[in-house]
């Protein structure tokens, strides 16, 4: 398929092309064949690169986690009907479905340490006002809050689907063997369901990796002036739309995509395992 | 078990219990979580568009957090002169632009992998959802620069094709997977040509599929922002960006913000609410096959 060769082909191997080479300043200025010189000087980039890859796998575990536990509760919880479930439904869509853009917008405004609605909720309850995305030391953990609240809607309606199409007979044998509610869900539900959670993690685990608008619309460039909101995704964006060096940029990427597809690799084999 | 299957399973699932039940302890449990479950979702969304009808005092006074005045001004603002429709207008034809070019190569592309049981290609459309948007970004961003198309439409369109195609590829194959084979070799049978099949038995049948497919492309386009950052220009940006812009001056005017989100996301919320079903099979096309 010509087109897919296009999609993929294409971008991977001037990507790779560019990353060999010293490119940088203007699109039309030469460049030089400088092989690997950019894989070494970003290896041993422990200013920048490490911690940015450190911040994209803390943000992703941690979203990927916190998410499929409250998902796997929420899924749960509707996976019997009730009145007025269709429009659980339609009010845990919006979260993600809603521009993400306008998601960041709107915490930026809520979680504003003197004005916003989450110091003063918590006030109510005597809790102390939290700095949030204002403090380098709790701004990833913020943005991961935001994540959780923006993804966690999605992850449950997957599992939602999972768990409406197994069958009810293993559930009601175990009921009627006298297993607990927890015993029935760790034992019956959760084995049965797995598929579909490993489907869940992958499409979650993905996306996290890429995230970029509520990380740059929140912190701006670099993951604000401590970078401390910096994912490689962003680092990537900074080197090559503000400084313009196309050469490191594109070697950053190699690796980065390098490192999803390593770990894309170990879930797809521990998908298979649970097939077997 | 099948897309669509899925979709109805999901949505009725009401012969599962008899309707008057006792008011059990987990019930009422179960209760006051929904409850607290909407509120943390919807709440937020409920914040922004409370403060889009206060004005800048109002929303800087944290005692007037739910009585205030509302006003209307902020819209008029974002509407007036923000050149704001100008941005809606480009929203609008980018996504409806690049949703439908993505249908015209996805749809026959995703038929094709089905049918024909194309796994390498299946794969690599797999591979296309997998691969960082920025990835793409960058290498294309340096081609377009050179070329000096960065700023127009065809640019935007075909940017975030690079996207839609994937995705609408991956649904199209999910649900051409649920439909029996019997259905070409039955007319086939009855003299049509394999295309003719296509055209006038299989496409009148995947209406629900292509529209799951071109639902979900617009979201994706219409939400897209990163692409828009670096791609458009003065005259093609899209609301994504222009409402980051707004932040860019020195004085953040919260209000109208909050206007210009509720305006970029309305349709959105249009969209979720009564078309919900096509968004769910979409996201969970593929997802119970295991």
């Amino acid at each position: 398929m010509a087109f897919v060769a296009l999609l993929i082909g294409f971008p991977l191997g001037w990507t790779l092309y560019l990353s060999l080479t010293n490119a940088q300043g203007s699109v039309r200025s030469p460049f030089d064949f400088i092989g690997f010189e950019n894989y070494g000087s970003v290896l041993a980039d422990t200013d920048r690169f490490w911690p940015a890859a450190a911040r994209t796998g803390v943000f992703t575990v941690g979203a990927v986690v916190l998410e499929l536990i409250a998902g796997m509760g929420i899924a749960l919880l509707l996976r019997r009907s009730f009145r007025g479930q269709k429009w659980v439904r339609v009010s845990i869509l919006l979260p993600f479905v809603v521009t993400p853009v306008a998601v960041a917008m709107m915490w930026r405004l809520i979680l504003e340490p003197n004005i916003g609605f989450a110091n003063q909720f918590l006030g109510w309850f005597g809790i102390p006002a939290q700095p949030w995305l204002s403090s380098p030391e709790t701004s990833l953990a913020t943005l991961l809050l935001v994540d959780v609240w923006e993804f966690t809607p999605m992850v449950a309606i997957i599992l939602l689907a999972g768990l409406t199409s197994l069958p009810d007979e293993p559930d009601e044998a175990a009921r009627i063997d006298g297993a607990s509610a927890w015993q029935r869900f760790w034992y019956v539900t959760l084995p049965l369901v797995r598929p579909v959670v490993i489907v869940a993690v992958v499409l979650r685990a993905i996306d996290a990796l890429k995230t970029f608008d509520l990380l740059y619309v929140t912190k701006g460039q670099g993951g604000g002036s401590f970078n401390e909101a910096e994912t490689l995704n962003i680092y990537v964006y900074g080197l090559n739309f503000q400084y313009n060096n196309f050469g490191v940029a594109s070697a950053v990427l190699i690796i980065f995509f390098l490192m999803i597809l390593a770990v894309m690799w170990l879930l797809t084999l521990r998908k298979k395992e649970s097939d077997a | 078990m099948s897309a669509t299957d899925t979709v109805e399973k999901t949505m009725s699932p009401t012969h599962r219990r008899p309707k008057n039940r006792k008011r059990t302890p987990y019930s009422i449990f179960r209760t006051v979580m929904l409850v607290l479950i909407v509120a943390i979702f919807v709440g937020p969304l409920l914040w922004m568009l409370l403060s889009s009808f206060k004005t800048n005092v109002d929303i800087q006074n944290t005692s007037k957090a739910f009585i205030f005045e509302p006003i209307l001004e902020n819209y008029r603002a974002v509407i007036g002169d923000g050149g704001y429709l100008r941005f809606v207008f480009n929203s609008l034809w980018i996504a409806v632009g690049s949703t439908g070019l993505s249908l015209v190569i996805g749809v026959p592309a995703a038929y094709a992998m089905s049918r024909f049981s194309m796994q390498k290609s299946a794969m690599l459309v797999l591979m296309a959802r997998i691969i960082p948007a920025i990835s793409l970004l960058v290498p294309w961003f340096y081609v377009f620069a050179n070329l000096g198309w960065v700023g127009s439409y065809g640019v935007m369109i075909l940017s975030h094709m690079f996207i839609l195609i994937p995705v609408s590829t991956y649904i199209m194959m999910s649900f051409f997977d649920s439909l029996p084979l019997e259905l070409e070799e039955a007319s086939l049978v009855d003299g049509l040509t394999p295309i003719g099949a296509f055209f006038r038995i299989l496409l009148p049948l995947s209406v629900p599929g292509i529209a799951t497919a071109g639902i979900l492309s617009f979201i994706f386009s219409w939400n897209n922002f990163m692409f828009a950052l670096v791609l458009t220009g003065r005259d093609t940006k899209t609301l994504p960006v222009a409402v980051f812009n707004f932040v860019s001056y020195a004085s953040i005017d919260w209000g109208a913000i909050m206007a210009a989100t509720v305006v970029m996301t309305l349709p959105i919320i249009v969209i979720a609410l009564f078309l919900q079903k096509y968004i769910v099979s979409g996201l969970t096309a593929g997802a119970t096959k295991g």
